[in-house]
């Protein structure tokens, strides 16, 4: 449908668009009839239609939008290279609808097949958007926390001697004992689970940015202080304007490694104890053998995850526009 | 701003007198002498050239000047005004441009006007000492899109922004490359001319001191001593082949001990 109409105007680009453009619909299409007209084998799972509607409708959608990438340059140019993977993610579909619902060759409640997700986010999407929620609040706390008081302290420790006499010992006894480990004791040390958490999160987010921050800021190139310092600057100017933007990009790479650890603290702490959560939603499935579930929880878990990580790296990007060659995520 | 108008317009390089100096460092727990009982009198508005072999002190002396360290012992007086610290009217330009990596070029010339709390009321002097280095066209650019010489040119704008009244300039040419150091060269005496304030360099290059400085002072190895005073009274612009300098420059490097074989 993109390629028939090649218009003269721009027929290189037409030329492009057209042949896998045609195959991603072809693709889509083909899983959704797959799915629709091959009988499921060991039980009627329900949703299998709407889970081919919906293949139905991605192909539309990118029929419709490979239109309109003709016009709008960008759309185009991102269509064009995600064309492979729009291809191979309905042949990976296919592949697992085979294996579960049509063939039955891999254990039918450990091995989920896709509609069973689709339907539990149909059927049960208050409860996971209350869990994301929760995660959301308890991450975005605890990230905050400790990402906050990790740059203050490494700041503080780059910078004053007197500061690091004493923050130094705490970072290395504290710092490297997996905040995981803390967790039974946080929780009747602390007045809620809750607030436990929060503090294990902040903690397993401010031993790494801690640690990069302090580096970052005892590298700095002792030039620039002192062409700050003859250009006639003070302290401050050389604590804010000099030491913080030369150790960004260290900083960053604490928040990355900050990040990825208060993962995993999250997941732990709201399956240990925390009465909410995608790590709770999780743990909940798994105790009623609701695999369809767990899959569905994870599924959304890991776009969320990788969501914040493009986000940090979006906001990096913009911060450090002036580093060359820095890695794209 | 009035005062900074007035010192503008008195443009007036600083008199600068080193008495006694003697500095040292501590290396592995010994004290190693760097400088000893240096005494040299700059008068304002002077381009003095300081010579001396490899390691000999002549940048740790800078250092003192600047104000970035305070000597062992000796006196440094910036118009008859003990230095105690860094500050704006002595400006130094290092061998490395070292432009912060994250400012844009203009923002890194402001960097002295931002720092002392000018740049709202001074802006115009970023633009203006942009233009008289000629990179007016790259301020917005960052520091790693510059070539070596527009770098330098950039720490040279940078300083020369506050006014300086000693520019203090730490072998700035030694990175670049051979035509890129004549421009350069001519540009530097360029701006001293027209802005007349004084110019303390430090060079390893015999022919740049020649051709640049009133005075050359020949230093002793380390710890170092003054060894020699030359005078050079030739008028700008020189050039390099004149016999007289070419004569200079042998008895120059006769005492660096580079007589017999170059």
């Amino acid at each position: 449908m993109s390629s028939v109409d090649a218009t003269t105007l721009n027929p290189p680009v037409a030329f492009k668009v057209g042949w896998p453009g045609l195959a991603v619909i072809g693709a889509w299409l083909a899983v959704a009839l797959l799915i629709s007209y091959w009988p499921n084998a060991t039980r009627d799972w329900p949703m299998t239609q709407g889970l081919a509607h919906l293949c139905v409708g991605v192909a539309a959608v990118f029929g419709v939008s490979s239109v309109a990438g003709r016009r709008f340059a960008r759309l185009g140019l991102r269509l064009r290279g995600a064309a492979s993977w729009l291809i191979a993610l309905p042949l990976l579909l296919g592949i697992w609808e085979l294996l579960t619902a049509k063939l039955a060759l891999l254990p039918v409640p450990f091995f989920a097949p896709p509609q069973a997700l689709l339907a539990v986010y149909v059927e049960d999407y208050v409860r996971l958007a209350d869990s994301l929620l929760h995660s959301a609040l308890l991450l975005g706390a605890g990230v905050a926390l400790g990402a906050a008081t990790g740059f203050i302290a490494g700041v503080a420790i780059g910078w004053s001697t007197r500061i690091g006499y004493w923050l130094h010992p705490v970072l290395r006894i504290l710092g490297p004992v997996p905040s995981t480990a803390l967790l039974p004791l946080c929780f009747f040390l602390f007045p809620s689970s809750w607030s436990a958490s929060v503090f294990l999160i902040a903690l397993a987010t401010w031993f790494p940015v801690t640690v990069l921050t302090w580096s970052g800021v005892a590298s700095v190139d002792k030039a620039y202080y002192d062409v700050a310092r003859t250009l006639g600057a003070k302290q401050p100017f050389l604590i804010f304007k000099v030491a913080i933007p030369a150790a960004l990009p260290h900083v960053f790479v604490g928040l990355f490694m900050g990040l990825g650890a208060s993962f995993s603290t999250l997941v732990v702490a709201e399956m240990m104890g925390v009465k909410s959560g995608i790590g709770w939603y999780l743990q909940w499935a798994q105790g009623w053998a609701a695999y369809a579930n767990m899959y569905a929880a994870l599924l959304i878990m890991a776009l969320a995850c990788s969501g914040l990580i493009s986000g940090l790296f979006r906001l990096r990007d913009h911060l450090l526009a002036w580093q060359k060659g820095a890695m794209k995520w | 701003m009035v005062a900074l108008a007035t010192a503008v317009e008195a443009a007036a390089g600083l008199a600068l007198r080193i008495e006694n100096l003697s500095h040292g460092f501590a290396l592995d727990g010994e004290h190693l002498p760097v400088l000893q009982r240096v005494s040299l009198d700059v008068a304002a508005g002077e381009f003095v050239a300081l010579l001396g072999p490899s390691g000999c002190g002549k940048s740790t002396l800078l250092r003192l000047v600047a104000g970035l360290e305070p000597a062992d012992s000796g006196r440094l007086l910036a118009d008859g005004e003990p230095i105690s610290g860094p500050d704006p009217s002595r400006v130094v330009v290092f061998q490395d441009p070292t432009l912060y990596p994250w400012r844009r070029v203009w923002d890194n010339v402001a960097l002295g006007l931002e720092a002392q709390g000018l740049l709202k009321t001074h802006a115009a002097k970023v633009d203006e000492a942009l233009e008289r280095v000629g990179l007016s066209q790259f301020a917005r650019a960052f520091p790693r899109q510059l070539s070596g010489g527009m770098a330098q040119r950039v720490a040279l704008a940078r300083a020369l922004v506050n006014q300086p009244r000693l520019l203090i300039l730490d072998e700035p040419l030694g990175k670049l490359d051979s035509l890129t150091r004549i421009t350069m060269q001519k540009e530097l005496i360029d701006l001293w001319q027209r802005q007349g304030y004084t110019a303390l360099l430090v060079t390893h290059d015999v022919e740049e001191a020649l051709l640049l400085a009133n005075r050359v002072i020949v230093f002793s190895d380390r710890p170092a001593t003054l060894q020699a005073q030359l005078t050079i009274e030739r008028p700008y612009p020189r050039h390099r082949d004149d016999p007289y300098l070419v004569d200079l420059r042998r008895q120059i490097l006769g005492l660096l001990g580079l007589g017999e074989n170059w």
